[in-house]
């Protein structure tokens, strides 16, 4: 078996392994449900959410730790994952090879000349590290004040371990990135000292919004998977609905597309993944270039180069995405991968100029003080914007999601939707509740998106700290949000119509939502008595709709006794239940009136979570007449409604 | 970054390897242990479950526990303090040299002093110079008023008499709120409170005026206290004479002034007009808050059932509402 072969399988695999993720990401106990099977395992893999994570939080969540793997692999072997494993690199793979047939060798090997643009990956990569590192960097400068002797022990030791290094030339130091160090190091120290908890160092996660595992989970979590199994209904009974799923496709469709044009667009110009790994290359002790056996030129091994990297002339390093195309196209066996660095020689970097890598720092580190100047994580808070359950306050999440999906994907009722702009430029993608779409509000003994969530913006709980009880007794039920009731468009409130299916569909007990009754005069319902003839009534004047007040809802008064229940109606009469209420027959030419008795509902704050069934579930289908908003959710204590 | 080609000379070859091997072999190590030394299997705790700030001190003196003076029939508030301090034995037995003090006084609203809705500058001035002539090292002046904070401090003149007598105002930016529990209480949990200027000082003197408040019954030294609330605070008004019971057992103060010189008898707290003042001459300093306002209550013709939050913070140990019980001071012009 050639090893192209076996590159090739192994993408298969792993491109299979990754759609079958995504299909169990199902709810459910059958096999191919979700029951244990490592869903989130292709994410986790990926050390670019892991860092992130890390930067932002100074934690490693859980399976995020297998991140360390990967860099370990790749530190050995080079970009192995984004050529053998990334299901994004194959599916790029396999579109530039449609791209590229019929193509002659001459413009194929155009296509893979290396572009100045390949450098833009580093420029994301650097950016949305930079702009994650609020998290670790405060946590080093705070520890300057609370850390005590271990802090200034690393501080010192940090430096003369690599000054030792340095000396016996085991490394190499680069005295401008030393001096940027240790020069930002010192002003953040003195501004911690001058301005403790100034504010300066506000992390934001936006490394799912490009990084390429994030990118093709929510791709086809939320477009791909929805639009095949709409018709198929295997994963969903009814048909999945995303708002603003379109745009998310459109960018899966053009990345896609773009490998007809340039192999791998995405790999070589935009993922910070694959620049994250670039990076690592460097150092791998196996590589790919020639050999001491003289070449012929022929070139025939940047014919099919999908990383763009020159295997002829110095290879670059840090774009091989150890496709292996050059060593099945050397006809005379001098490409190799080897211990050794190519005879032609090697780049380690595309040309990444100093004030670049300066720039994409920078700008990382203000962009997210910036994207939180429009207060959407503070005061301007959207009450729009409802969580899933277990997700922590704004700030803590914003500084984990990756905006994958998951939490989206396997929500059973559908009602876990990414968030255009709601939340702010910050919160695109990440996951908002919609109770109008749906089947049924969220479920209120369901913890499977907190569960599924790999970066934990959606922290495990238990259905125990759900509902609070067991445990959590104490603290109540998790709050997500509240119902009010819009008293302009409720039907008992605003149009004399009995309905109240937002009270029975209340799931929690007690019910938070209660009603009190009134009787109410109906519109044009006062008449004088023509005549009474035992329990029939009949009306001077009045053209009823036969069997209108027969419901059950309607009463009739005459002066001050107790309104008899309607049982029946005629254009002019009506026939009367429970006789007892009267003692005698009023008499003709007295005025009576029919009631309606509405149940009229209100919202418990106490006991509301904001599931938002009733909402769901409200008659008024177009803007409901109950709706939650994330007034007095739990995450945010701040936003607490009552005492 | 470009590095010049590496040779193929075969020993600089294996240098160059060997180099490589150990980068990435550290790399490896590093990146293993990084990960490791971070791993966090269990999750991220919920904002409730977060660090706390510190407890607040206890700010009072044992030996002046229930200590109550009442100056009767003053209307120049510098008099009336003075007095007020000497009956209680002089200042010089509560502020002891080198001592770090806060006033506390009552900012709420950009209103001017005339208006009497909130502490007037007169006081906030002779109470600094007085502390900083007993010894005091420092004197700060705090409270996180409703209004525009920087507003407050300004239009009350809070700002200039407190520099005027060598204080210096603290305004309650966000850094100097910190999440508080206080101990046994069922609203104050976890919530923002003004705790970086207590926890800089050794003594705290409380500075409130007397005023009509139609949800408490009134404003006085206990409900001074919710100016050391962060926060969407205003939810504790479903509740207010218990946060104001909690309040009271949250802080306890080395001494608090009530200033009734001028009472807010109606439209209160934030009155806005001079016809909802009366001068009522009359100004209280003691260390039982309980007391004091107990004392005050009665300037704005209400009992104690108008106002159950004394009676609440009586039940919790915290004075007494029985002022006579204490003896107080009184003097009379």
């Amino acid at each position: 078996m050639s090893i192209l072969t076996a590159r090739r399988i192994t993408q298969l695999f792993f491109f299979a392994l990754f759609l079958w993720f995504c299909i169990v990401t199902t709810l459910g106990e059958r096999w191919w449900q979700l029951r244990g099977w490592p869903v989130n395992w292709l994410l986790e893999l990926n050390p670019l959410t892991g860092l992130g994570v890390l930067l932002a939080t100074r934690t490693v969540y859980a399976g995020l730790l297998w991140g360390v793997v990967t860099i370990a692999l790749t530190l050995v072997l080079g970009r192995f994952f984004c050529g053998w494993v990334c299901p994004f690199g194959a599916l790029q793979q396999a579109v530039g090879y449609l791209g590229k047939r019929g193509l002659n060798r001459a413009r194929k090997i155009a296509r893979n000349r290396p572009h100045p643009a390949q450098r833009i990956k580093y420029w994301l990569l650097l950016f949305m590290l930079a702009a994650a590192a609020a998290g670790m960097l405060r946590w080093v400068l705070e520890s300057a004040r609370h850390g005590g002797w271990w802090f200034w022990a690393l501080l010192v030791a940090l430096p003369a371990v690599l000054a030792l290094l340095a000396a016996l030339r085991v490394v190499r130091l680069r005295r401008d990135a030393a001096w940027a160090a240790g020069g930002a190091l010192a002003l953040g120290l003195l501004l911690e000292w001058l301005l403790p908890r100034g504010g300066w160092l506000v992390p934001s996660l936006q490394t799912g919004l490009l990084d390429p595992i994030a990118l093709v989970h929510r791709s086809v979590n939320l477009v791909l998977l929805p639009l095949a199994d709409g018709p198929l209904k295997v994963t969903a009974a009814l048909p999945r609905v995303y708002p603003g799923a379109a745009l998310i496709g459109m960018f899966f469709l053009l990345f896609t597309l773009l490998s007809l044009r340039v192999p791998r667009f995405y790999c070589r110009f935009i993922c910070p993944l694959g620049a994250l790994f670039g990076l690592l290359a460097r150092w791998s002790v196996w590589r790919i270039g020639k050999g001491q056996t003289p070449c012929t030129d022929c070139r025939r091994c940047e014919a099919d180069c999908e990383g763009a990297c020159t295997p002829t002339e110095a290879l670059i390093t840090s774009e091989c995405v150890l496709c292996l195309n050059c060593l099945d196209a050397c006809r005379h066996g001098i490409m190799g991968y080897r211990l050794q660095t190519s005879a032609a020689g090697e780049q380690l970097l595309p040309d990444l100029q100093r004030r670049q890598v300066v720039t994409a720092i920078a700008t990382g580190l203000v962009a997210a003080p910036l994207l939180r100047l429009d207060g959407m994580a503070g005061a301007d808070w959207n009450p729009a914007v409802i969580r899933p359950p277990g997700a922590l306050d704004e700030a803590a999440f914003l500084a984990r999601c990756i905006k994958c999906g998951q939490c989206m994907r396997v929500c059973p009722t559908n009602v876990v939707h990414p968030a255009t702009l709601q939340s702010g430029l910050e919160g695109l993608w990440t996951p908002m509740l919609n109770f109008r779409v749906g089947t049924s509000g969220c479920q209120f003994n369901c913890v499977a998106c907190s569960r599924v969530c790999p970066t934990a913006a959606l922290r495990p709980i238990s259905v125990a700290e759900r509902m609070g009880t067991g445990a959590y007794a104490e603290e109540g039920p998790l709050r997500i949000g509240m119902a009010f009731v819009d008293h302009g468009r409720c039907l008992p409130w605003a149009m004399d119509t009995p309905c109240i299916v937002c009270q029975e569909n209340c799931p929690v007990s007690p019910k938070a939502i209660f009603t009190r009754d009134v009787l109410q005069p109906v519109r044009d319902g006062a008449f004088a008595l023509h005549a009474v003839n035992g329990d029939r009534l009949s009306a001077a004047d009045a053209d009823w709709v036969p069997g209108r007040f027969a419901t059950g809802d309607y009463f009739c008064r005459v002066d001050q006794m107790a309104p008899r229940p309607i049982v029946a109606n005629t254009e002019r009469s009506l026939t009367l239940g429970d006789p007892a209420a009267w003692p005698q027959h009023p008499a003709a030419g007295r005025s009576a009136e029919i009631l309606v008795r509405l149940q009229q509902p209100y919202v418990d704050p106490h006991r509301c979570i904001g599931c938002g069934v009733c909402e769901h579930e409200c008659p008024v289908q177009g803007r409901r007449a109950i709706r939650v908003t994330a007034e007095n959710e739990s995450r945010n204590r701040a936003h607490r409604l009552t005492t | 970054m470009n590095r010049p080609s590496e040779h193929n000379n075969t020993l600089q070859d294996r240098r160059a390897f060997l180099r490589r091997l150990a980068c990435s072999a550290l790399g490896i190590v590093g990146a293993g242990a990084l990960g490791l030394a971070f791993w966090d299997r269990q999750g991220p705790l919920p904002e409730a479950a977060r660090a706390l700030a510190a407890p607040i001190p206890d700010f009072s003196l044992p030996e002046q526990a229930g200590k109550v003076a009442l100056v009767r029939g003053i209307s120049d508030r510098i008099r009336g303090v003075e007095l007020a301090f000497q009956a209680l034995g002089g200042l010089e037995g509560f502020i002891r040299p080198g001592d770090h003090v806060l006033l506390k006084v009552n900012a709420a609203f950009a209103l001017p002093p005339a208006l009497c809705a909130t502490t007037h500058p007169d006081l906030v001035t002779r109470v600094s110079q007085l502390c900083l002539q007993a010894g005091a090292d420092r004197v700060w002046v705090t409270d996180n008023p409703i209004n525009d904070p920087a507003s407050c401090f300004a239009l009350t003149g809070i700002d200039a008499a407190a520099r005027a007598a060598g204080a210096r105002v603290l305004l309650p930016t966000e850094d100097r709120f910190a999440p508080y529990t206080v101990p046994g209480a069922d609203l104050i949990r976890h919530w923002p409170t003004l705790t970086a200027p207590l926890q800089r000082v050794n003594k705290v003197i409380g500075l409130a005026p007397v005023k009509d408040h139609h949800r408490s019954g009134a404003s006085m030294t206990l409900k001074n206290w919710y100016g050391l609330l962060g926060g969407r605070r205003n939810i504790f008004h479903q509740q207010i004479h218990t946060i104001i019971t909690e309040l009271a057992m949250m802080i306890k103060p080395t001494l608090v002034i009530l200033d009734g010189t001028m009472s807010m008898m109606h439209n209160g707290p934030t009155g806005g007009s001079l016809d909802d003042l009366k001068p009522t001459y009359t100004l209280i300093a003691g260390t039982d808050g309980v007391a004091v306002d107990a004392m005050g209550a009665e300037l704005l013709e209400r009992t104690l059932d108008h106002l159950p939050h004394l009676r609440m913070a009586e039940e919790k140990g915290v004075g007494t509402v029985d002022y006579e019980s204490l003896k107080p001071e009184v003097v009379t012009i």
